[in-house]
């Protein structure tokens, strides 16, 4: 088996931060068709590890690619890009993470006004598909500003997360 | 019941090679063994007709009795008859107390932490207890088939976590029987409804059977059942609202002092007639009057759904989260199926159909359709319908994660995972030239180590001499396609393979195993010598038979012709030699074959690969390339 293919290639789909989803889906389920280990129950023990191998292989692709964050991690990784645990960056960003936690602790205390939260998110789901945009673009032309824009990514896709989590603290989850 | 009518394709296998296969529902209250014979799934009733099987074990003086026989029994002699030992799967003994039971058991510990029941034939573990179950189903299976299974799929709640899950596979072992799969109830249960309708979208599967509650989503799509989330709660069931009613009795009665085993007992029995009866009925009369607990009046239904409703509440919120972790909104669920014999009450029917906005499906027997599913599973995973496209992808029930600083539990895959998966992590060391690393390995949700399942502690050594920090520790979690965890771990920047021992916090060890499978050998007094031969065998005729029908089929498109006629003469090789009646042999020749077509496998499963993404078949793509 040929570990090295990257995931992108085991799809059959062009290496682009722009995955066709819908595409994604289908071939996912068809390459899950021929190699999980249920296709083997019945088969030698060398077939069950091959298809386990394979079929643990097209989980981690797809996770990797259907969602925005991973995928642009996984881009740089091919660039031969890793990331750093803590990266410099400029100041006036982290000041507008500084002020969103803020405004997210204050919905909090406003006794959690799921309106508020409401547009909070959807504003932080704008900010990503700008960012997301300008990664994009930048992976071609700019590799280091490239990398950058994944740390701002990290840290508006963790701020999700708080919003995700807070939400589910005040419906009860 | 609408019986599962399935369709055999065009290249239906040959009667005389069909293989046995069954599924079984291994329930809290009780269990059932179904098969698909002549096209249809359907389950095996025992000789006087009768298809459930109660999960009850009683351990006699004379031997040991299963099922209905055991029941009635189980008041009068409780101590030795164990019921609902599913509740005690993967369990510490630590755990009983948490389990919000009384048990009337007398409890004792074994080396892995597991429980053992006292009876009067000595003391068993809930694994050999459910052993005798699933031995009890595949003997019936077995005569009504007319030979021995080949595999089986054994049903286990979603939300059980690994602990619980190697439990039923030991168990399994103990009794004997190749497990092709374990399989998850709600997702046998949607496979025959699924295949029943025949309808695409997402379903929602609502399981409240005796003593679990299960709430799975799953798309169908293109013929792949995909769940999107699973939920629940591993311990509620129709024996909590059996145990509300008769906290209700005992308080109406004004009896103060606590408990007996027996009085317990007849005490539930009685709540679970009272409450199935509620069912049909507004109101019941109760007379009871046993061991100094009297209670004349009645339970009417408003009290009993009072009584039940904070039990009901919290199944409703597990589906909430379900229901969001899955990404799908309430409108996008097509279907809402109801499985278990609890899901009988009328206000469990109310509040599901409530929430979900929609009246729940139970058009297929609530007791049998998970039972049915897993047949279906088993028939296809045999390999009876080589040509059926049906396939199912699961998800990892529950977080995994590991113990950091602090006693914070970190996640290292996350619940809702589609399986088989792997994952690393990253350590490293914190003192100069440590040499051993102590690693705790957790199940849960929550931040704090103390409130997760722990289910195994290693002890990392062989780490080569380095300053602080410089060692990189790659633990590695591998779950497979029955949700269970294996880890692994090596130092990265020397390659050092770390030695790791794994004990697992609540198992039978390998030791336990070994010797409970030798006590029963000679119980049967078959020979254990006898018994290897014929595994060794089975293996080779496996190899046999997968490695010539992969030749037939691809052997031209993708090897030489001499690489074929060197793999078809190791073939007759180890044909010849499985004639033997040396099992070591056997097997270290089905081994070498195995090896000697390590490369061919690969080739195969590449080109499978390359043809699930063009839509051809193999020549056509190999004269591509
Ligand atoms: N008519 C009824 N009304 C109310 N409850 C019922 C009725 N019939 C059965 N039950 C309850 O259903 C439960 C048994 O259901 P089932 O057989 O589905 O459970 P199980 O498969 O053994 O358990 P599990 O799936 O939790 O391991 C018992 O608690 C029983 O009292
Ligand atoms: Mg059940």
């Amino acid at each position: 088996m040929d570990f090295n293919r990257n995931y992108f290639e085991i799809f059959g789909l062009p290496v682009d931060y722009a995955v066709a989803e819908e595409l994604l889906a289908d071939r996912f389920l068809e390459l899950q068709k021929q190699v999980h280990p249920d296709r083997f129950a019945a088969g030698t023990d060398q077939e069950k590890r091959l298809a386990m191998q394979w079929a643990t292989l097209v989980n981690t692709a797809n996770e990797t690619l259907r969602a925005p964050l991973p995928r642009a991690i996984y881009m740089l990784e091919l660039r031969g890009v890793a990331l750093k645990h803590n990266p410099a960056l400029p100041p006036s960003f982290l000041m507008d993470q500084i002020d969103l936690r803020e405004q997210l602790e204050e919905i909090e205390e406003d006794e959690g006004d799921l309106e508020e939260l409401d547009s909070f998110r959807k504003k932080m789901l704008l900010a990503i598909n700008v960012v997301q945009a300008k990664f994009k673009e930048a992976l071609d032309e700019d590799i280091d500003k490239a990398e950058r824009l994944v740390y701002e990514l990290q840290f508006l896709s963790k701020l999700m997360v708080s919003a995700s989590r807070l939400e589910e603290k005040l419906l009860d989850y | 019941m609408a019986l599962l009518q399935i369709t055999e394709p065009g290249q239906a296998v040959d009667p005389h090679q069909r293989k046995r296969a069954a599924g079984l529902d291994l329930g809290t209250t009780n269990s059932l063994i179904a098969s698909v014979r002549e096209g249809v799934a359907e389950t095996l009733p025992d000789e006087q007709g009768r298809h459930m099987l109660p999960s009850v074990v009683r351990y006699a003086s004379g031997g040991i009795i299963v099922g209905d026989e055991a029941l009635t029994e189980a008041v009068n002699d409780s101590m030795n008859t164990i019921v609902s030992v599913k509740r005690l799967m993967g369990r510490g003994i630590e755990d009983l107390a948490t389990l919000g039971d009384q048990l009337p058991y007398r409890f004792s510990a074994s080396e892995g932490g597991m429980p053992r029941i006292e009876t009067i034939s000595g003391s068993v573990t809930p694994v050999e207890v459910s052993a005798e179950i699933l031995r009890t189903l595949v003997d019936r299976a077995s005569a009504t088939l007319d030979g021995d299974l080949d595999g089986v799929v054994i049903t286990v709640p979603a939300y059980f976590d690994d602990a619980q899950r190697q439990a039923t596979k030991d168990a399994a072992q103990l009794a004997g029987v190749n497990v092709l799969r374990l399989l998850n109830e709600p997702t046998a249960a949607a496979i025959a409804y699924g295949l029943d309708s025949g309808s695409e979208g997402v379903i929602a599967i609502y399981d409240l059977g005796g003593g679990t509650f299960d709430i799975s989503l799953l798309r169908l799509r293109k013929g792949v059942f995909e769940v999107l989330a699973t939920g629940g709660d591993s311990a509620l069931g129709g024996d909590d609202f059996d145990r509300a009613i008769a906290g209700w009795i005992v308080e109406q009665s004004g009896y103060a002092k606590p408990l007996a085993t027996e009085q317990l007992r007849g005490l539930l029995m009685a709540s679970r007639a009272i409450k199935e009866s509620l069912t049909d009925n507004a109101k019941v009369d109760i007379d009871f009057d046993r061991d100094g607990v009297q209670f004349k009046g009645a339970l009417d239904r408003a009290t009993f759904d009072e009584l039940v409703a904070p039990l009901v509440d919290a199944s409703i919120k597990a589906c909430r989260r379900a229901v969001r972790d899955a990404g799908v909104e309430l409108g996008d669920i097509h279907n809402v199926v109801l499985v278990g014999g609890s899901t009988r009450v009328p206000q469990v029917i109310d509040q599901v159909a409530n929430y979900f906005g929609k009246t729940p499906l139970n058009n297929m027997d609530p007791d049998k359709v998970v039972a049915v599913g897993a047949a279906v599973q088993a028939n296809i995973l045999v390999g009876n319908k080589p040509d059926d496209e049906m396939l199912l992808l699961d998800v990892l029930p529950l977080s995994l994660g590991l113990e950091t600083v602090g006693g914070l539990a970190e996640k290292v895959i996350s619940r809702n995972t589609a399986i088989p998966t792997e994952r690393a992590q990253e350590f490293t060391t914190y003192k100069d030239g440590q040499a051993a690393m102590l690693i705790h390995v957790l199940q849960g949700e929550r931040e704090l180590v103390a409130d997760c399942r722990s289910l195994a502690r290693f002890e990392l050594t062989g780490i080569p001499p380095m300053v602080a920090g410089a060692a990189k520790i790659e633990v590695m979690f591998n779950v497979d396609a029955d949700g269970l965890l294996s880890v692994s771990a090596r130092e990265t920047s020397t390659g050092t393979q770390a030695s790791v021992e794994v004990k697992p916090s609540y198992g039978l060890t390998d030791e336990e195993i070994t010797s409970m499978l030798q006590a029963s050998f000679e119980h049967a007094t078959e020979d254990a010598n006898q018994r290897s031969l014929m595994e060794a065998r089975v293996e080779s005729g496996r190899v046999i038979e997968a490695l010539g029908n992969a030749l037939a089929e691809d052997g031209a498109a993708l090897l030489m012709e001499s690489d074929i006629q060197a793999l078809q003469q190791a073939i007759e090789k180890l044909g010849s030699l499985s004639e033997g009646e040396d099992h070591l042999a056997i097997s270290e020749g089905t081994e070498l074959l195995g090896r000697a077509s390590e490369e061919f496998a690969s080739l195969r499963m590449d080109a499978a690969v390359r043809k699930a993404l063009a839509g051809r078949n193999i020549e056509e793509v190999d004269k591509e390339i």
